[in-house]
């Protein structure tokens, strides 16, 4: 069948084509431009709904290349892949419509919407990556993409947070590749399966196993934020808000989480990796991460540096759920990546609006914005609640499922974390809703945009509202079939049981 | 102690002279010239290993060699002297520009 | 018919004595190109392509009828010379060939026209030595190319004629004459010991003594001189630096690689049967070095064309890691070679043609003062940016390809220092490389007047860069290609 050896090459093609030819496109050629970019981003919707079809239906997808001398490219379409690569494909026709719209007038969008394409290209290459070459191919891809999205802007203060993110991102796509090498050497295979494949390593090499381990989750926690390794993210803040929505949600940040979970579970087996001890110190990182992110993000005022400090404890519930070792955990940690995703990007699409519209870049000069933009703000609310933790939004199941996971196994410590940073995330979002809601607003805005009698472009206000919506959807709707969480749990039972 | 083998140190002592002059001497003539003593002293002892025991012919390889090699060295001084020439013209004198901190 | 007339020509063009092509075809270039200059730039382009094709044929007739040996004039060794090709010596052919055929590419547009008439037969006379060399089976035919190839080489880097370029080439003279004699001399003692000069027929013969010691030391000695291995690389960032920016492209992606094939296949053939680890331990010890020491002098540069020659030392270095790390039969560490070696003269030739269009744009190379060259030469900068890919080692590029063998040679052999070496020695580059790359976006602090760039130089650096990437997904052919016939493979010699 030859769709089933090539549509997931096909997959990745289907942005990294148009990015090439957006390329070579003039500036003025906005409609071929636009065009290109939602034919690109359509079209990748639509491979995706054939292939979860497809795999519903028991077909199999697999795109073998031979790379080195005895590794081969792989790219696989299995359960995690397409719940990630579901997300990424979705995410990215909402942030595509939401950039035409943020970056309109603005120079060198040809430059800007190539990038975009390429960052897209690597973030579902590194989804559907069968094995670990393939996935460290694609996740320096994604670096090398994504800088000069952040530099976009060619100032000095661009160019240094551009700095700042190669120096962090670099070496830790150099420990991940001498960990990855390493484990090549001892084992003589890099392919992802269930419950791992390191079993075949004999006792001796265990102090080994323990650094690669190290080695391997230090360079994917970089990208993924792990305190200390998080420093380069509020510095990226300085990119265009449609690249800050793209990395916090979808892209550089979920990619380093979807790593250290292909890590964990398919690489050692969370059981190996628990029997060598790795797992314990894990999960306290990742507490670490949460509350440290939370209490930073109380203390700023730029509300892209509070989101970004938000996000470094969010995306922290993922691994908190990979280092329990338990499927309820498991479930708990798996469906975040979804749900902070849709929850995380409505906040940013949020912060972008305002910023665009009314000038707005601090949380003090947010008096009042919810009267004037509603539409924005119950966009924002319903992301900042789910942040919370507050039923029904999808954040909330997540949660619930992190601390059941954590009771089950007799780790009790890890309900109080979760205690904690809601409670931190309430201290941080609710006087952002106070404000905006309940405030009188300034008589002049920093910097006005007008757009008439509405509240502002349709294209910077329809990603928000959707992407809100299908966070309340995914937490409402979470015990229908093919919800995120459905899609989790079958994971789990595949990572804990035999298949 | 045979005539090949007192050729053979002979050559062995002139490539070390050059070597010592091409290392030591600033001036760029005397470099080339300490060049073409190296190249001598290994001609040297080419034509000297090339003596086989008894009254036989000599090897005729080496021989060919050390021709092949004197063709060789002309050319190189050659190139050698016009971009003497060229440098002298350009800074004054015939030496190696200190290196510029670029 | 249709079939037998495809075969015919097939049959036809297997025959043709590509070997010899590859010689007297350039030559006969440079001495057309030196009578008439009219001519030169359709010769030149013609005989670069002619070049490629026959390239191809060689590779063909290789994996056709296995190792290739021919006499010629019929005089065999050990009297006459006789050219060899396996795979070894395809893949540099193929190297010079490629990279070749961009250069003089670009140098149609680079050089005006009194340049011009001198650059083109000293280039297809380049061309020539390095074609030969490549093909030369005797340690004596490969001193008579190495000088060829050095003295048109010093002769390309004087071209521009001002005091720097002079200086750097007069120091190239030096060191390249040098080399050359201590290489000669290594020669001498090893015919007086063993009657031959032929590569192989020694490599059969060779048995330890202390004049082959001496003489293994001083060929070695000459030879890494010329490939401007640390502590000897003192005379190179100054002739790479000063040239006009083909001639600085030909030098560091081909020239220094011709000295460390020598030193490779000499290795190969001579030095292992003997048991040499210590050289090999010590030629590791100074490619660690060169990357080190090259990669932070990289890192200190202000001009462009010197921050790309200093990391032309340190990528060097890398090529010499894999001496320590070749231990018995495992061939991981000399397919390391192979890619790396290739890919880094793609990539090094694109980035001193990029450096050569930088220069063309705004009349200076300082990398502070890149002014926004990312929106106004784009194909420049995204050249710039696929070649930096390769040397710093991220995938996908051929770069990626030999770091990852060669990092599993080493992990397997569980020599960390060395693995320590090529990570930190990626992560400089990684420096160097966004350095240029981060001043791209920015302004310069004084508004400057720029000149228009020919579309012919960018494409031909994009393309070079291109080609390095591309690399990265070839890897599998290129080393089959390159293991055919001794001595990475375990076929025999043909006849």
């Amino acid at each position: 069948m030859i769709w089933n050896t090539w549509l997931p090459l096909l997959m990745v093609a289907s942005s990294l084509l148009p990015g090439l030819v957006i390329f070579g496109l003039a500036e003025e050629r906005l409609r071929l431009r636009t065009a290109l970019n939602l034919l690109g981003a359509v079209a990748k919707l639509v491979l995706v709904g054939w292939m979860l079809w497809g795999v519903y239906n028991g077909q199999h997808y697999e795109t073998r290349l031979p790379l080195l001398p005895d590794l081969e490219l792989v790219l696989r379409a299995g359960p995690l892949s397409l719940l990630f690569v579901t997300l990424s494909a979705v995410l990215w026709l909402l942030t595509t419509i939401y950039a035409i719209g943020y970056l309109e007038g603005s120079p060198h969008r040809s430059r800007f919407f190539g990038f975009f394409s390429l960052c897209v290209t690597a973030t579902v290459g590194v989804a559907m990556s069968g094995n670990l070459i393939t996935f460290l191919l694609f996740y320096e891809l994604l670096t090398l993409s994504t800088y000069p999205l952040i530099v976009h802007r060619g100032t000095e203060e661009a160019r240094r947070a551009g700095h700042s993110y190669l120096i962090y991102t670099l070496c830790g796509g150099a420990t991940l590749l001498l960990g990855t090498v390493w484990l090549y050497t001892l084992t003589g295979s890099l392919e992802f399966t269930p419950r791992g494949f390191i079993h075949t390593v004999g006792e001796e090499h265990r102090l080994a196993l323990v650094i690669i381990f190290i080695l391997m989750i230090g360079g994917l926690g970089v990208k993924a934020a792990l305190v200390p390794l998080h420093g380069w993210l509020p510095r990226a803040m300085v990119a265009p808000a449609p690249v800050s929505a793209l990395l916090h949600a979808v892209a550089v940040v979920k990619a380093g989480a979807f790593g250290i979970v292909r890590v964990v579970y398919e690489v050692f087996g969370v059981e190996r990796a628990a029997i060598l001890g790795l797992t314990g110190p894990l999960a306290v990182v990742a507490a670490v991460t949460i509350i440290y992110g939370s209490l930073r993000a109380l203390f700023q005022d730029d509300l892209k540096r509070r989101l970004a400090f938000s996000t470094v404890s969010q995306v922290s519930y993922i691994v908190l759920g990979v280092a329990i070792v338990g499927p309820v955990a498991t479930i708990g940690g798996v469906v975040h990546l979804v749900h902070q995703g849709l929850m995380k990007i409505t906040l940013f699409f949020c912060a972008g609006n305002v910023a665009e519209t009314l000038g707005i870049h601090k949380i003090s000069e947010m008096n009042g914005v919810g009267r004037r933009m509603p539409w924005t703000m119950a966009a924002f609310t319903v992301g900042a609640l789910g942040m919370i933790g507050a039923p029904p939004i999808a954040g909330f199941i997540s949660k619930w499922y992190l601390g059941q996971g954590a009771l089950e196994v007799g780790q009790n410590w890890v309900v109080l974390v979760l205690a904690g940073s809601s409670l931190l995330n309430a201290a941080y979002f609710l006087p952002i809703l106070h404000r905006a809601w309940f405030l009188e607003p300034p008589a002049n805005w920093p910097h006005e945009h007008d757009f008439g009698n509405k509240e502002t472009a349709w294209t910077l206000l329809l990603p928000p509202v959707i992407t809100a919506c299908l966070a309340l959807v995914a937490g409402l709707l979470a015990a229908a079939p093919f919800s995120p969480l459905e899609w989790a749990q079958l994971i789990s039972r595949r990572e804990f049981y035999q298949p | 102690m045979n005539v090949a083998f007192l050729y053979t140190l002979v050559g062995v002592g002139l490539f070390c002279l050059g070597l010592y002059a091409l290392i030591v001497q600033a001036h760029l003539l005397r470099k080339i010239l300490a060049f073409n003593i190296m190249g001598s002293g290994i001609f040297l002892v080419l034509v000297a290993l090339a003596k086989r025991s008894g009254n036989a012919i000599p090897d005729p390889v080496p021989h060919a060699m050390v021709i092949t090699g004197i063709v060789v060295a002309v050319s190189a001084t050659a190139l050698a002297l016009t971009l003497i020439l060229k440098l002298t013209t350009e800074t004054g004198k015939a030496e190696l520009p200190d290196e510029g901190g670029e | 018919m249709r079939v037998e007339s495809s075969t015919l020509m097939a049959a036809i063009f297997l025959d043709v004595p590509w070997a010899v092509v590859l010689i007297l075809l350039p030559l006969a270039g440079a001495l057309v190109c030196f009578i008439s200059p009219a001519v030169a730039k359709s010769v030149v382009l013609l005989t670069v392509f002619a070049n490629t094709v026959s390239v191809a044929g060689l590779a063909w007739q290789v994996m056709e009828n296995g190792v290739y040996r021919h006499a010629v004039g019929g005089w065999g060794a050990p009297l006459g010379i006789d050219l060899y090709a396996d795979g070894l010596s395809l893949l540099m052919l193929l190297m010079t060939a490629l990279v070749g055929l961009a250069v003089s590419v670009y140098s149609t547009a680079y050089f005006d026209q009194p340049q011009a008439a001198r650059f083109w037969p000293l280039w297809l006379l380049l061309l020539t030595a390095l074609n030969a060399l490549f093909l030369a089976a005797d340690i004596f035919n490969i001193y008579v190319t190495l000088e060829l190839m050095g003295l048109s080489a010093v002769a390309l880097s004087a071209l521009s004629g001002g005091k720097d370029a002079l200086g750097g080439a007069m120091r190239y003279l030096l060191a390249t004459l040098l080399g050359s004699l201590l290489f000669l001399f290594g020669v001498a003692l090893l015919y007086h010991g063993f009657g031959s000069v032929d590569i192989i027929i020694l490599g059969q013969r060779i048995v330890a003594s202390p004049i082959v010691w001496a003489a293994l030391a001083l060929i070695t000695a000459g030879l890494t001189l010329k490939t401007a291995l640390f502590p000897l690389h003192f005379w190179l960032p100054p002739a790479h630096a000063s040239a006009p920016a083909p001639v600085s492209a030909v030098l560091s992606a081909l020239v220094v690689k011709a000295s460390f094939y020598i030193l490779l296949r000499l290795w190969l053939e001579f030095f292992a049967p003997l048991g040499v680890e210590d050289i090999g331990t010590l030629l590791g010890l100074l490619g660690a070095a060169a990357v080190l020491w090259g990669s932070v002098q990289a890192l200190r540069q202000s001009r462009l064309k010197l921050l790309v020659a200093y990391s032309t030392v340190a990528q060097i270095g890398y090529l010499f890691l894999a001496f320590p790390l070749a231990v018995g039969s495992n061939v991981t560490a000399w397919n390391a070679v192979a890619c790396l070696a290739l890919s880094h003269a793609l990539a090094k030739a694109a980035m001193f043609l990029v450096a050569g269009n930088l220069l063309r744009f705004g009349g200076h190379d300082r990398i502070a003062d890149l002014d926004r060259v990312v929106q106004r030469l784009p194909l420049t900068v995204a050249a710039f940016a696929l070649a930096g890919m390769s040397i710093m080692g991220l995938p996908p590029s051929g770069g990626f390809v030999g770091k990852w063998l060669l990092l599993e040679a080493a992990l397997i052999q569980g020599r960390w220092d060395l693995a320590a070496v090529m990570m930190i020695g990626g992560l400089m580059a990684a420096g160097y490389v966004f350095k240029v790359l981060g001043f791209a976006f920015t302004q310069a602090n004084i508004p400057q007047k720029s000149k228009a760039v020919p579309a012919t130089m960018e494409w031909a650096a994009l393309l070079l860069a291109v080609a390095a990437v591309l690399l990265g997904f070839l890897a599998v052919p290129l080393l089959a290609l390159v293991g055919m016939g001794m001595p990475f493979g375990s076929s025999e010699v043909g006849p």
